[in-house]
């Protein structure tokens, strides 16, 4: 019998499926129906300290081969997100549920961090890499030293695992070193690439932020190459994500070294219960391979 | 959902039909004054959808939000009230002008062959009145409780007579009954063996209980603050259930387990606010 089991830094994992930032983990309704759609955990939407409304609309497109948005980080603010927790917590016990945070700086994070620990998360993603928040995410996930900083001030706050969300950057091997230098407990790869759509007849950006983050299908290459690098460079579980979409998508992101999978945009692709679907391709397919357990090919791609 | 089918010896998930979240630029063909607040927009374009469905409209540069399809036979058009930035920016467009749509989403109708009481209130029926077309087409029985702050702002009172049996209210008594459009339906449903109704969410909620306790099946048509209408963001959700693609329209069954309905929606920041 194939196992899916994982653990990525003591968190175990029914599954390596976890629902990514951002998509459906504002409520807590909606976060426990991720659950009975099969996720192995979830991250909540990225919350900051004050609520925010986001950018205006539109927000979000389909392209030829992937999804464009630009939601800008919208979310209920620490204060009205803890009692969203505090249900959800209420109607799901045992569930692994990672907190995504964004702040402009590390004082911020580590408040953002100790509330989160406080309200009972089980581990802490930091956003380091959301491509179109002025101010945050990848603002601070591409200098390797404020990373740093902000990973090491929330390490000395909390004692709890510390997921660092890096953006897919062409030097993500020393961004994911640094975060790793300064306790990060996993790494994971990657966050949307910074994108834009023009309309040709209106001549004008689609998105009411004009710039936004590329996901889904089209990105699955850049992902496989950060997490490959990054797995090279580092000895702390790498979690993939980018344009997984189907099993086989999953198992090629576990032989470049990925411990665990986020998955966001394939819930359009293959709608709600994607999950179930890409768990069950990937058990048949280790089925087909004699694959025992998922461990047995984490980074076999490595030499 | 884009339906999907696996190849086995690629990673391709082949999309076998039109994506339906890609934009596309139509143009407007004819603008009509519906109410002091509501105009109706006549698209160069049909779409293809279902009454009750509704598409995300781009006014570019501006907004977008989401919009049902008021009239799909034909000349196909939304119709929109202006109540903020972007709907006021749409009041000012013209023949002409270009739009973008993404869509269309969401469920729509189930519309069973069956005598039919449709119960609007404001500007729900922009949701409601291709539902009404298609069931008088099927030949259906169709009776309509139509209520509106005032005579002037009473949407589609002549269209829908053409098609069925309109009473009318008001709440300044100004035209037909003096009293809310929930009263008017309590004195018609002799007969009735489906409800549908799109309206103010407290109205809808009155009707919803009122059909539950007297074993009717109803629809009810729901609005919420939209980002993505496609199933993403989790910004339209009530209880769990997604608005854009497990609505707008739900069953009596569905929302009598929904603790929100009638009382909580969400807003830009995700917030609980009451309705």
């Amino acid at each position: 019998m194939v196992s899916l089991k994982t653990s990525v830094a003591g968190i175990e994992l029914e599954n390596p499926l976890i629902l990514a930032s951002g998509i459906l983990g504002q409520t807590a309704s909606t976060i426990s129906n991720m659950f009975k759609a099969g996720f192995g955990g979830v991250v909540t939407k990225s919350i900051g300290k004050d609520p925010r409304s986001g950018h205006p609309n539109p927000t979000m497109l389909e392209l030829d081969t992937g999804l464009l948005n630009a939601m800008g980080l919208p979310n209920q603010g620490i204060d009205s997100f803890e009692n969203e927790l505090k249900e959800l917590f209420s109607i799901v016990s045992g569930k692994p549920i990672i907190g995504s945070i964004f702040a402009s700086n590390s004082s911020e994070f580590v408040d953002l961090a100790e509330r989160m620990e406080d309200i009972g998360v089980h581990a802490l993603e930091l956003n380091l890499s959301c491509p179109h928040a002025k101010g945050y995410g990848a603002a601070i996930g591409h200098d390797t030293e404020t990373a740093g900083t902000s990973v090491l001030e929330v390490k000395n706050a909390v004692d709890m695992p510390v997921f660092a969300k890096l953006p897919p950057a062409d030097n993500i091997s020393e961004i994911a070193q640094a975060v790793e230098g300064a306790g990060a407990d996993a790494i994971v790869a990657i966050n949307t690439l910074k994108a834009m759509a023009i309309n040709l007849e209106t001549r004008k950006p689609f998105l009411g932020n004009k710039v936004g983050g590329y996901s889904g299908p089209a990105i699955k290459p850049v992902g496989l190459r950060c997490v490959y690098e990054s797995y090279q460079t580092v000895d702390i579980p790498v979690i993939g994500c980018g344009g997984i979409t189907t099993g086989r998508d999953a198992l090629e992101y576990v032989l470049a070294g990925a411990t665990a999978l986020e998955i966001g945009s394939s819930i359009y692709y293959r709608g709600k219960d994607a999950p179930r679907k890409i768990v069950e391709e990937m058990k048949s397919i280790m089925e087909q391979q004699e694959i025992d357990k998922l461990s047995d090919i984490i980074g076999a791609v490595h030499d | 959902m884009v339906q999907t089918d696996l190849n086995e010896n690629s990673n391709m998930v082949k999309v076998l039909h039109k994506s339906m979240s890609k934009l596309e630029t139509v143009k407007i063909n004819e603008v009509k004054q519906e109410t002091p607040t509501i105009k109706s927009f006549y698209l160069d374009k049909d779409i293809d959808a279902k009454p009750g469905q509704f598409v995300m409209l781009w006014v570019p540069g501006v907004d977008e939000f989401p919009v049902a399809l008021s009239r799909i036979h034909g000349k196909c058009s939304l119709t929109v009230k202006a109540i903020g930035k972007g709907t006021e920016a749409l009041h000012r467009m013209t023949a002409g002008d270009t739009l973008g749509i993404r869509g269309p989403y969401g469920n729509g109708y189930t519309l069973d062959e069956r005598d039919t009481l449709v119960v609007i209130g404001g500007y729900g029926g922009a949701s409601i009145l291709p539902a009404v077309d298609e069931l008088n087409r099927q030949g259906v029985n169709v009776k309509v409780a139509l209520g509106a702050a005032c005579d002037e702002e009473l949407l589609f009172a002549d269209e829908l007579s053409l098609i069925s049996d309109v009473a009318l209210c008001t709440d300044d008594g100004s035209v037909g009954k003096h009293c809310m459009v929930t009263e008017l339906a309590m004195g018609m449903f002799d007969d009735v063996e489906q409800v549908l109704t799109c309206g103010p969410e407290k109205m809808m909620k009155k009707t919803v209980d009122i059909c539950m306790e007297r074993g009717i099946p109803v629809q009810a048509s729901l609005e919420r603050y939209m980002k993505c209408g496609m199933g993403l963001c989790d910004s339209c959700s009530i209880d769990g259930l997604q608005v854009c693609v497990d609505g707008p329209v739900f069953t009596g069954e569905q929302l009598s387990k929904v603790n929100e309905f009638g009382k909580f929606e969400r807003d830009p920041t995700g917030r609980r606010t009451s309705i």
